[in-house]
């Protein structure tokens, strides 16, 4: 097999314990990872497409929706999921899940006393079209304390599952709002290296806007490409 | 053109259930279809069937309640459900699971599946796992090999570059019950029997 997936960048990612993040020192493997080659199972992957969609999946504003439009801003994310070698990477899976306007998840481990919002679900999906392009309708999300030390705050951000092409491009991240003053605070933001950090930080767009409507925010996100020169196509 | 470079990964957090696993865990009455869970297998595929179970245990020893196992895996003949496979697999098998450790009693993930084949000479069956949690800021890499496969697992060119004293980490042992083959999978992130984790 010629064609492989590029390695992961390590001056792109966390390490696996970072004590600032205080859940990491007893969860992170401690041991050397051993390095392997990629034979089939790495370089096949799991296959989603359209027919896994429902209609308003990728309309965070509408799909959970019961009697009124979900509170708090309404704002467009979209941008490309692209390789190393700047190609959008087609009909791919795009996964995303936040905390609602105030700040709150729906799910019952968050126990942060701001209003759940009963027509915001916050979970979404959607798949790249030919190009690579990736698009949700959303409300923005609020920031919110946690418990990893005294007075802890999250930066607003959205949650981001992609797979790519293979098993080994599989990418988990979150997505940040430019200029957010919580940056220089948050372990998990910074727990990435610093030269890479403003990579999660989406663009405001005025292009992207909808008058009247919503604002817009770009958001390109960058898998491992390809080591060798491409077979085929 | 310059190379662009790799957007960081980030944790998946605790929050990822009604995201990514919104019928395990009871989340939304149905409005996001969750693409995958721990029914691997439909009664209508092919291969011998089989549960995998385990659970994950943080550096003190502890279950961890928050985590996500993902595996990906190929049909009964070694075909993986994807385009570079030339073979082409049985098209009502995925070969991808998505499990939880927040729902089970125990906090075990399960998954009903049939056993994979052989994908290649040379290589034993096995499942891929990807293993995603809170507190882990990107996810690792590991697979499950089956204990009663002693000869296909000695000769496997990806186990043979475990160290040897560590290569039982990715073997699965394999208790027959009444209703069903169960094999048993703990991952644990640290400590003496920390799992084998591969740079891939």
């Amino acid at each position: 097999m010629t064609d492989s997936f590029a390695p992961r960048d390590w001056s792109s990612h966390p390490r696996y314990i970072e004590p600032i993040y205080r859940s990491t020192p007893l969860r992170g493997p401690t041991k050397p990872l051993i390095p392997i080659r990629q034979s089939l199972s790495e370089l096949t992957g799991p296959v989603y497409g359209q027919d896994c969609l429902g209609p308003l999946d990728a309309d965070l504003t509408r799909n959970g929706m019961k009697s009124a439009e979900p509170l708090g801003e309404r704002i467009i994310v979209t941008g490309r999921i692209l390789d190393e070698d700047s190609r959008g990477i087609a009909n791919t899976l795009v996964e995303v899940w936040q905390a609602n306007s105030s700040g709150r998840y729906i799910h019952v481990v968050d126990q942060h006393p701001a209003p759940l919002d009963p027509n915001f679900f916050g979970g979404g999906r959607c798949v790249t079209d030919a190009h690579g392009r990736y698009r949700f309708m959303t409300i923005k999300p609020g920031a919110y304390p946690w418990g990893n030390h005294p007075n802890a705050w999250r930066p607003q951000h959205i949650h981001f599952s992609l797979f790519g092409p293979s098993f080994v491009t599989r990418l988990v991240t979150q997505m940040y709002f430019p200029g957010d003053p919580l940056f220089a605070l948050d372990p998990i933001y910074q727990s990435a290296p610093a030269a890479a950090r403003e990579r999660m930080v989406a663009k405001f767009s005025i292009d992207v806007t909808e008058p009247d409507f919503a604002l817009g925010y770009v958001f390109d996100i960058v898998l491992r490409g390809h080591n060798a020169t491409r077979m085929g196509h | 053109m310059a190379k662009l470079q790799q957007t960081p990964s980030q944790t998946v957090g605790p929050y990822f259930a009604y995201g990514l696993l919104p019928q395990q865990y009871n989340y939304g009455d149905g409005l996001l279809k969750e693409i995958a869970s721990g029914q691997v297998a439909g009664a209508d595929v092919p291969g011998n069937r089989i549960r995998i179970e385990g659970q994950v245990f943080d550096g003190a020893g502890k279950v961890i309640t928050d985590a996500m196992i993902e595996i990906w895996q190929a049909d009964h003949l070694g075909r993986y459900a994807h385009p570079r496979d030339p073979r082409g697999s049985n098209a009502n098998f995925k070969g991808f699971g998505r499990f939880g450790t927040g729902t089970e009693a125990d906090n075990k993930f399960v998954f009903d599946t049939i056993k994979p084949g052989v994908v290649e000479p040379g290589a034993a069956p096995h499942i891929n796992v990807i293993l995603l949690m809170r507190g882990m800021l990107l996810h690792t890499f590991t697979r499950i090999y089956f204990a009663d496969e002693t000869e296909a697992n000695a000769k496997d060119t990806i186990l043979a570059q475990v160290p040897a004293e560590r290569r039982d980490t990715l073997i699965a042992t394999r208790t027959d019950t009444a209703s069903g083959m169960v094999y048993r999978f703990d991952i644990h992130m640290q400590g003496p029997r920390e799992t084998v984790f591969f740079d891939v």
